[in-house]
């Protein structure tokens, strides 16, 4: 197998994080993934970690504002980058309008993807995504829901966006 | 993930340097598929270089067609205005690849790259010869159903998974490289390799090569084209099949056609036979069905990837009929 590696292979790599509106300097493992550095060192547990292969869409969060699976990107790929999710939605103890419309129509079961959907919402609706069921449908298609609350879920998305005035045509 | 080295690399030129420094360097940008390789162990590279900061993300358009920088995200091109009246056949593909949030992260360059989805080259604890060359391959007896029946040989089966590199080659597109001795351009045509008996290489590039760019010839006027992907489930999968058709109108007759089948070769499978039966005619759909008829021409079964060959038939004939406006 492969030579020893190098030393310079086990340093640390210095970056800082906007996240949620506040600034973070940190050290990593260049191994850390976005996801890891947001629940493991800044304890944002609120971004979920599914399938760690971009597959299920539950590490969902925004960078410079759109939306990103966390789990694939490196946090040292992110260096100055603003970051914000599911905790950074809505000032403390209130709700942003895509979380009160997954409230209101009960758009979960077991609320282990809702996060990651919220954020991928809350992007969609930006976009200009959420023209008709079968769009929000396909827009929202890197998000999964193991319960199955599809049929909730576009109902949330469609409400939301129509309370928001957001209208079809968008960016892809 | 195995420990490397990670360096941000500011310019194109240190770029091409530091990668010819690096004995086992390999160059991120969006990350998302060699990420997932390297969480796999399947790829293992000793040193990272990142590029994803480094200004090749402009699209424009001269006089021989349109220029997409490599490290433009997929959705960026996607949504881009001259892609979309230029070669809406990209924008076609690209919007059936991968999902909106990927799309956000995905470069153009290295959606090229990306590795086959064949299960046991990213299962390390099997055979395969394109993770470790010699070992042997697990597909060819075992679970093939989303393997090449085109294209393939007795070390590798591995389906081309690209849309977009579907796409590119039927609009005649190439790739411009840049490497320590200079840049060259190379068709996409010429870009895949077949796996052979070295399925491990499977482009022409160099070793600290770098994609910079994507071109896009301009197209003639009668322009017709369509992207087809049939998979699994309605979004967010990999081709079963897929065709890009594009078709050359002079006086409601074909003068030129590319027909290009992806999902079931082991690169992207230009389809010559076809082409030639539908030249010359009228798109209707006696011609498609003709045309179609032809479009699994030596392809070979492993099996659970039998129904593959009907597949690219129809597949080929519907999106034939789609681009002729029959269907």
């Amino acid at each position: 197998m492969p030579e020893p590696r190098a030393a310079a292979i086990r340093e640390a790599i210095d970056v800082t994080l906007m996240v949620n509106g506040a600034e973070h300097a940190l050290s990593f493992d260049p191994r850390t993934t976005l996801l890891d550095a947001l629940r493991d060192r800044l304890h944002l547990t609120g971004t979920k970690k599914g399938c760690s292969l971009g597959q299920c869409g539950a590490c969902t969060v925004l960078v410079d504002g759109e939306r990103i699976v966390s789990c694939l990107t490196l946090a040292v790929m992110q260096d100055g980058r603003e970051i914000t999710t599911i905790e950074g939605l809505a000032p403390e103890g209130e709700l942003h309008p895509v979380q009160e419309a997954f409230v209101a129509h009960d758009g979960f079961q077991c609320g282990y993807c809702t996060p990651g959907q919220i954020m991928s919402a809350v992007a969609l609706i930006e976009e200009g995504h959420a023209g008709s069921d079968a769009e929000i449908r396909e827009w929202m298609s890197g998000n999964l829901c193991r319960c199955g609350a599809y049929t909730n879920i576009v109902d949330a998305v469609r409400a939301a966006a129509a309370k928001s005035g957001a209208a079809a045509g968008g960016r892809s | 993930m195995t420990p490397f080295a990670y360096a941000p690399v500011r310019d194109v030129n240190a770029a091409l340097a530091q990668a010819g420094q690096a004995a086992n360097g390999a160059f991120i940008a969006g990350g998302t598929d060699l990420i997932q390789l390297m969480q796999e162990r399947v790829a293992e590279p000793d040193t990272l270089l990142f590029i994803g900061n480094l200004p090749l993300r402009r699209i424009a358009a001269d006089h021989e067609g349109l220029h997409i920088g490599a490290l433009a995200r997929l959705a960026d091109v996607a949504d881009d205005a001259l892609v979309r009246e230029e070669a809406p056949l990209v924008v076609q593909a690209l919007l059936e690849t991968a999902s909106p949030q990927v799309r956000r992260m995905a470069t153009i360059g290295g959606n090229l790259l990306q590795r086959t989805r064949c299960l046991y080259f990213r299962d390390a604890t099997t055979p395969c010869n394109k993770r470790q060359p010699g070992s042997g391959c697990a597909a060819l007896g075992g679970q093939n159903r989303l393997n090449a029946v085109l294209g393939g040989s007795d070390h590798c089966i591995a389906a081309h998974p690209s849309d977009l590199a579907t796409a590119l080659t039927a609009l005649d597109a190439s790739v411009v490289l840049e490497g320590a001795g200079g840049d060259r351009s190379v068709p996409i045509a010429d870009f895949y390799r077949l796996p052979g008996d070295r399925p491990d290489r499977e482009t022409v590039l160099k070793p600290g090569e770098l994609i910079t760019e994507v071109k896009i010839p301009t197209a003639p006027a009668g322009r017709r084209s369509c992207f087809l992907k049939v998979r699994d489930r309605a979004s967010f999968e990999w081709a079963l099949a897929s065709c890009a058709v594009a078709l050359d109108l002079e006086d409601g007759v074909v003068a030129g056609a590319r027909v290009v089948a992806g999902g079931v070769a082991t690169v992207p499978w230009r389809l010559e036979q076809v082409e030639r039966v539908i030249v010359g005619r009228a798109p209707d759909r006696a011609a498609a069905e003709a045309a179609g008829a032809l479009a699994a021409e030596g392809a070979v079964g492993h099996g659970h990837d039998d129904f593959k060959i009907p597949l690219i038939r129809n597949t080929v004939t519907r999106a034939l009929l789609q681009v002729g406006g029959v269907a």
